[in-house]
């Protein structure tokens, strides 16, 4: 098994914290992991995206080249990427912000409001925990508890308010698809 | 009979390389004997550029690490910040100091560090040949300069102490000459007050020699002596320029 | 012993200070700034840590040189154009027989050329790099765990041999983020004769390069070389993936030797009879496992992120015992294993 993931957005959408959070979460499974974030120049433009590597053995190359799982945070980002998915890979679409679908019949798309359903809950920049909430639940790379237990640790000192309404926002993301 | 002049003992006792007449191996001997005068020897790490002062370590009688050309304020930072109670002090001529080395200088003169520099200024490159340096004076023949510096194709002469002056890390910089038994006398004390005051913690301190090259100027000693007072120290006038005063902590 | 999540940059400088790495210098290039920011934090949290932002590359390497001559485990780190800057303090440093761990997250070039993972300096970084004869130790690390490894063991080879020693990443091995667990360092064994710290009652010392009798200066050389004749007989390093009973031998290091094991492992499930030897030491380079290999397999490919430089190490140790040919992707470019496995199968079929 071996299954590669990239995040994509705006800068300030979080999309560095969904990779790392999953990398964090991946390796407390006990698994092998690489993350790979874009860097210089290249993210002086607004926009973000990382690769997260994720595999029972040793990983090889940390460059997606044909990504499992591509999470798409705005519009930009489904057309940077849509033709570089694998066949049989899923999108997650942040729906409330992307417009456009994937041009791929042979591909699974996941449309999760993120941003609609951060804003309902009150606090936009969850957005990422959100769809976090919806890939963990799709993938099952790793399980929510672990995911959680990563973030948490990752979150750190920060106030316990913080840590609720990211708690929530995951739940939120999570019971958004079936 | 009492003794009243001797080799200072931090001086080996090796005839000197250099040219007579030269100023180097006056300020070598200044050194010493601020080192001697304030009990330092054991405790002193000097750093010897490229140029004529390279071979510096044949006469220094105590530890010297050698820096590449014109890093020498760089290699004193190092020592220095490895070995804070340790008199570091940087040996370095008018092209390694203010030409292929002026960004060490001027930053490790910028941070404040507790070394000291002894800056050989004979508006020349003495061991190359004779070529243009960053202080020949306007007008003055080297051999990368045949007709004269000419401000419009060479640039002018640098006060490199005038600049480093304005640097709020330094702490202590004067301009002195070897040209005479006053001058030298008065070297001598610059040399050991700028010691004195890197042992109170007090920063950058620099020592701007005035230093007769009579070989590439072309003169006899004598010539050379007068040629400092009636020529260069015109463009490069010798005294204080900058003093903090002693034991005037530098600001953490 | 703590798993955590760390990127190489911020790997290199944990293991640097836990190895006793007292004094980094460093100059701000991408893409290893985030060694640099790490060590101005932590280094100044370090017992005794000096961390100097330095006027440039130069001054960074020259200050290592000092704090390295003054005793201190010294280290700066750069990427390509900033190593092309230090080439001066790493010959001087060779020359005075001064440790120092240089790390290098090499970017395309030449000149600025981009910000991309490449490996187009593997001669300037295994020829010495710098004037006159000398040779760097140079560690090649191609996950972020061996590279915490490397950046510990750099320390004692630096030590034990009195030269630099080269850590050579690229700027992926630099970003990226892998699982690290942190080593337990070895006591530092370094002989306190030869540190300059002020001469006391006793004898003056000094250390120098110079040496203007061409004699003296040719014993130098020959001692040097001497010391380096131990180093190519005792660190080499190399890893071989897969090559039993492979038809074809993949030459790659760094993080080339990773995407070179995900065209292997494919390959492989496709019936085609590959391997890989990795060299982790680039200087002194496995010669030696090359000819081995070559009594039974007669087929090598150099897989680089270059136009073909260490090719030409592979091509002396082989000398002419098998047939070598080169795959390279220069300028920033990641190739993907699916790509190098078609170039494999090419040169598999030949």
């Amino acid at each position: 098994m071996q299954i590669k993931t990239v995040f994509a957005g705006f800068g300030g959408q979080g999309v560095l914290m969904m990779g790392y959070s999953l990398a964090h979460a991946a390796m407390n499974e006990g698994l092998h992991v690489t993350y790979l974030p874009s860097y210089g120049a290249e993210v002086r433009g607004g926009t973000a995206n990382c690769t997260v590597a994720v595999s029972d053995e040793e990983i090889a190359s940390p460059v997606a080249s044909q990504p499992d799982f591509i999470v798409a945070m705005n519009g930009p980002s489904l057309m940077a990427f849509q033709t570089r998915i694998a066949p049989g890979g899923a999108f997650f679409l942040n729906s409330s912000i992307v417009e456009g679908r994937p041009n791929r019949a042979d591909v699974t798309v996941f449309e999760i409001p993120a941003a609609g359903i951060a804003s309902e809950l009150g606090s936009p920049r969850v957005q990422n925990v959100v769809m976090m909430g919806a890939y963990v639940k799709a993938t099952r790379l790793v399980s929510a508890d672990t995911y959680l237990k990563s973030l948490k640790s990752i979150l750190g000192g920060r106030k316990k308010a913080a840590m609720d309404v990211n708690r929530k926002a995951f739940s939120a993301g999570y019971d958004s698809i079936d | 009979m009492k003794k009243v002049f001797a080799r200072p003992t931090s001086l080996k006792d090796t005839p000197f390389h250099y040219c007579a007449g030269c100023g180097h191996s006056i300020t070598h001997r200044l050194i010493c004997d601020a080192v001697d005068q304030l009990g330092i020897r054991g405790i002193t790490i000097g750093v010897p550029p490229a140029g004529c002062a390279v071979l510096a370590y044949n006469y220094f009688d105590f530890d010297m690490l050698e820096a590449p050309h014109g890093r020498g304020c760089a290699v004193a930072t190092g020592i220095k910040r490895t070995l804070p109670d340790r008199v570091v002090f940087s040996y370095q001529g008018d092209g390694d100091l203010a030409a292929i080395g002026t960004a060490e200088t001027f930053h490790a003169a910028n941070r404040g560090e507790n070394i000291t520099v002894i800056f050989i200024n004979n508006a020349v490159y003495g061991m190359t040949g004779g070529q243009m340096a960053p202080t020949t004076l306007l007008g003055m023949t080297s051999t990368t300069s045949p007709p004269g510096r000419s401000a419009p194709l060479d640039g002018h002469p640098i006060r490199m102490s005038e600049i480093l002056a304005r640097l709020d890390g330094t702490a202590y910089i004067e301009r002195c000459a070897v040209n005479s038994p006053q001058n030298i006398l008065r070297a001598g004390r610059a040399i050991r007050k700028a010691f004195q005051y890197q042992m109170d913690g007090a920063g950058f301190t620099l020592i701007e020699v005035l230093s007769q090259c009579p070989t590439n100027w072309k003169m006899t000693a004598a010539e050379s002596c007068r040629w400092v007072d009636e020529v260069m120290a015109k463009t490069f006038p010798v005294g204080v320029i900058k003093d903090i005063g002693k034991g005037e902590k530098h600001a953490d | 012993m703590d798993k955590i999540l760390i990127s190489g940059n911020w790997a290199c400088g944990e293991a640097a200070i836990r190895a006793g790495c007292r004094f980094y210098a460093g100059y701000p290039i991408t893409p290893q700034n985030e060694l640099t920011e790490y060590m101005a934090e932590h280094m100044r949290q370090a017992e005794n840590g000096t961390f100097i932002q330095a006027e440039s590359e130069i001054a960074a390497v020259n200050m290592v040189l000092g704090a390295s001559a003054a005793g201190a485990r010294a280290m700066t780190s750069s990427s390509s154009p900033g190593i092309s800057l230090k080439q001066e303090g790493i010959s001087a440093l060779a020359a005075d027989e001064l440790p120092a761990v240089i790390v290098n997250m090499m970017r395309g070039g030449p000149g600025l050329g981009n910000i991309l993972p490449s490996q187009g300096d593997y001669y300037q970084a295994t020829r010495g790099g710098g004037h006159g004869d000398y040779r760097t130790i140079v560690l090649a690390p191609a996950s972020v765990q061996e590279l915490a490894d490397l950046t510990m063991e750099a320390f004692d080879l630096a030590d034990a041999y009195r030269n630099p020693v080269m850590i050579l990443g690229d700027g992926m091995t630099g970003q990226m983020m892998e699982p690290v667990v942190f080593g337990k360092p070895r006591p530092r064994r370094y002989s306190e004769k030869y540190v300059l710290k002020g001469c006391g009652a006793g004898k003056s010392r000094f250390v120098r390069g110079l040496i203007l009798d061409a004699l003296r200066m040719e014993e130098h050389n020959w001692k040097l070389v001497r010391k380096y004749n131990v180093i190519a007989q005792k660190e080499v390093r190399f890893e071989t993936f897969r090559t039993d009973n492979a038809k074809l031998v993949i030459i790659a290091y760094g993080i080339a030797a990773r995407i070179a094991k995900g065209a292997i492992n494919r390959l492989r499930d496709s019936g085609y009879r590959v391997g890989l030897i990795r060299p982790i030491t680039l200087w002194p380079f496995p010669a030696q496992i090359l000819r081995d290999t070559a009594e039974r397999i007669g087929n090598f490919l150099v897989f680089e992120m270059s136009t073909g430089q260490m090719l030409d190490d592979v091509k002396l140790a082989l000398d002419g015992r098998a047939r070598v040919s080169f795959y390279g992707r220069p300028g920033g470019v990641v190739p993907t294993p699916a790509e190098l496995a078609k170039a494999i199968v090419q040169e598999y079929q030949r």
